[in-house]
């Protein structure tokens, strides 16, 4: 068996974690973030994904493709984004100074686009004239939806039964944009069926589709090109906090269902030890039951999605469904770069229940005038507890992923007001 | 010599090729595996690729997901799975069984346990469909010192590099996936099959089992002209769903199928 970091006795954890993630220069060519990552698929798949990886390797150093990159980031989706001191929900938290990455006022309200946009040039680069997408909240699947028109590209997106009952609105607007949306009735009919649908229908049409995966898992190369393309949001904050606060912050935040914006965050610090990173999964209705989606928390390595990661599974082995508040955090695993930092030490991962969340909805809310995603608010949830603890004169930034418009009708319907 | 090799060896003298029907385990109940397997090997069948449920057969069409759904609604699980191959080698000693399924419940069991109860069971090889050779690397050998064979996949879109080294890998046999597709997919086109299993011989010296789309006698006389064995899925899983409450149905139906595929191959 692979080790992940060897430990001698005459280093702290602390001293291994730092040395480890200094060395490290990850995945490597297989894939592999220590013993998580690599590429578990069935044996269609592999030439696929061997052509992906080969195309964007050339193309991750290539002018022409970077330019076009960073064109879009810049007047498609409105980059960079704000970095935003929130002051008054600091003032209320009576510590730390919380500042938002705002993510949210990306075009289509979330920071799944930067992805997006990546993944569909890639595929015009390599002469795919379809593109497929899972979805859980429809945010992924709104933003593949988006950039397919964009590009010219068609577009099938697959998403559970379930979500596409609770997600209404998505579906029309992912239809509207010119997307066929898929319903998929197998399994738990939520977000890791999607996936599983998605991967079927690939096999079969591997020949001229490209599949954009909207989270920081699945088989290699995926976990580390999403990563890259999410990166931005790192590198515009460590622009961002020099410029406001004339250093980096003490601790930055984020929340992870498959953890793409978290690793977009966290990516660029790992190798700034003096700044914390704390992933916040979705602790539902309590870590200490089964209702939750925190794989980091209360999970164990398994092997799901073409890639080995922490996961919610059963003594058996089986998947286990999840529950979450949050449609976006509604998922048994995680991306395998989260997995190998929380092994190494270097990122902590926490949890914030469903009611933690919505109370940081009102908050932000009612102090900011900014309306979080219930994604999002699993991150500025925790942030606010952790400013409490912390001096006035330390900074957190949080990662706010997305907007809170698709959750409107979720709070409205837990207020009892029926729209 | 493993129960596998024995087979095709024993095979090859006769000039016959190999019948290999799959099931999944627990299908539509735990104690109607077992007959199942004796009425496959009664009609004629020389191996079976006994299928562990899993909540997400990625690879794996609707027939086969609502057949592991059905398996997973009273729990088959791997330790099952192994008690019914105990069950099947108490009066069946010759047959060679070989699991096939998702990594996941493997590792969730631990791999030296489940090798260690794999072999005791009367288990003969190994097929993980999300676990490719290079990922196989620690697995593989803990399982190849134990006896157990390891079937790898081959598809059409695999390089011939990629097969030269799968050809080194796999034990046993390998499973050619004969389309670009899910189990259970439409049927499959023998001319192209033919083709690849040139290309694919050039490699490979162990048998090779062709899979995906085989429908009936006709097909499974094409395909087994070309290659050493015929694995049928999705046509029998149908069957059993087909008949979920009547077991003796069911055994009957997938009997005329596996006896319809046997002389067509024969002849």
């Amino acid at each position: 068996m692979r080790c992940i970091v060897s430990t001698t006795n005459n280093t702290t954890p602390e001293q291994n974690a730092h040395a480890a993630v200094l060395d490290a220069n990850l995945p490597d060519e297989r894939g592999h973030f220590g013993i998580y990552g690599g590429r578990f698929v069935s044996e269609t798949l592999t030439a696929a994904l061997d052509e992906l990886q080969a195309t964007y390797l050339k193309l991750r150093d290539d002018e022409d493709f970077q330019k076009a990159f960073d064109h879009d980031l810049a007047h498609y989706v409105g980059r960079p984004s704000p970095l935003y001191y929130a002051e008054r929900l600091s003032d209320h938290c009576g510590g730390a100074r919380i500042f938002l990455k705002r993510e949210d006022l990306n075009h289509t309200g979330a920071h799944k686009i930067n992805n997006t946009i990546g993944q569909a040039l890639l595929a015009k680069f390599m002469g795919k004239k379809k593109i497929i997408a899972e979805t859980g909240a429809g945010q992924h699947g709104v933003a593949s939806a988006t950039v397919a028109a964009r590009f010219g590209l068609e577009c099938k997106v697959f998403m559970g039964s379930t979500d596409v009952e609770r997600q209404k609105l998505n579906v029309y607007r992912m239809k509207l944009l010119g997307a066929e949306v898929e319903s998929v009735t197998s399994g738990t009919k939520t977000l890791k069926d999607a996936m599983n649908e998605a991967m079927r229908h690939w096999v079969t049409n591997v020949d001229d589709t490209f599949y954009i995966i909207g989270t920081a898992a699945g088989p290699h190369p995926y976990p580390m090109l999403v990563r890259d393309f999410q990166s931005v949001i790192g590198r515009e904050t460590q622009t961002q906090s020099q410029e406001q606060i004339g250093r980096q912050p003490d601790a930055v935040v984020a929340c992870v269902g498959g953890g793409s914006n978290a690793i977009g965050m966290f990516y660029p610090y790992i190798k700034h030890p003096e700044v914390a990173m704390y992933g916040v999964e979705a602790g539902g209705l309590g870590l200490e039951g089964d209702d939750h989606a925190a794989p980091l928390s209360k999970g164990r390595p398994g092997v799901l999605h073409g890639n080995r990661t922490y996961l919610m599974e059963d003594d058996n082995g089986q998947i286990m469904g999840t529950h979450s508040i949050s449609a976006g955090l509604d998922y048994p695993g995680v991306g395998p770069e989260h997995s190998w930092l929380k092994d190494v030490g270097r990122a902590q991962y926490v949890a914030a229940t469903d009611s933690e969340a919505i109370e940081a909805f009102h908050k932000l809310t009612q102090l900011e005038g900014i309306m979080p995603a219930l994604e999002s608010s699993h991150a500025v949830a925790f942030a606010m507890k952790l400013a409490a603890t912390m001096p006035s004169d330390k900074v957190i930034v949080v990662n706010l992923s997305g907007r809170g418009d698709k959750d409107i009708h979720t709070i409205a319907t837990l207020d009892g007001v029926t729209a | 010599m493993s129960r596998i090799a024995s087979l095709f060896a024993a095979l090859k003298t006769t000039g016959k090729k190999a019948l290999i029907p799959y099931i999944t385990a627990g299908d539509p109940q735990k104690d109607a595996t077992v007959p199942m397997m004796h009425t496959l090997v009664d009609a004629g069948c020389d191996l079976i690729e006994l299928g562990v449920p899993f909540s997400d057969p990625m690879a794996d069409g609707p027939t086969i997901q609502l057949a592991c759904e059905r398996a997973l609604e009273h729990n088959t699980s791997l330790r099952d799975v192994l008690a019914m191959v105990a069950e099947f080698r108490t009066t069946d000693s010759t047959t060679p069984v070989v699991l096939m399924g998702y990594l996941n419940p493997v590792e969730a069991m631990g791999y030296d346990t489940f090798v260690t109860a794999a072999v005791t069971a009367g288990v003969d090889g190994v097929l993980l469909v999300d676990l490719p050779p290079e990922e196989a690397v620690d697995v593989d050998a803990i399982f190849k010192s134990a006896g157990l064979d390891m079937v790898y996949l081959i598809a059409p879109t695999t390089t011939d590099e990629r097969i030269e080294a799968i050809g080194q890998a796999g034990s046993g046999y390998v499973y050619y996936v004969s389309l670009k597709g899910v189990t259970g997919s439409k049927a499959l086109d023998v001319d192209d099959v033919e083709r690849n299993l040139q290309r694919i011989r050039q490699h490979v010296s162990i048998p090779v089992g062709v899979g995906f789309g085989i429908q009936n006698g006709t097909t499974a006389a094409a395909v087994s002209a070309v290659c050493d064995g015929v694995i049928v899925g999705s046509a029998i899983v149908n069957r059993i769903a087909d008949n979920a409450t009547n077991p003796a149905e069911a055994q009957r139906l997938v009997a005329a199928l596996m006896q319809e595929m046997r002389s067509a191959m024969d002849q």
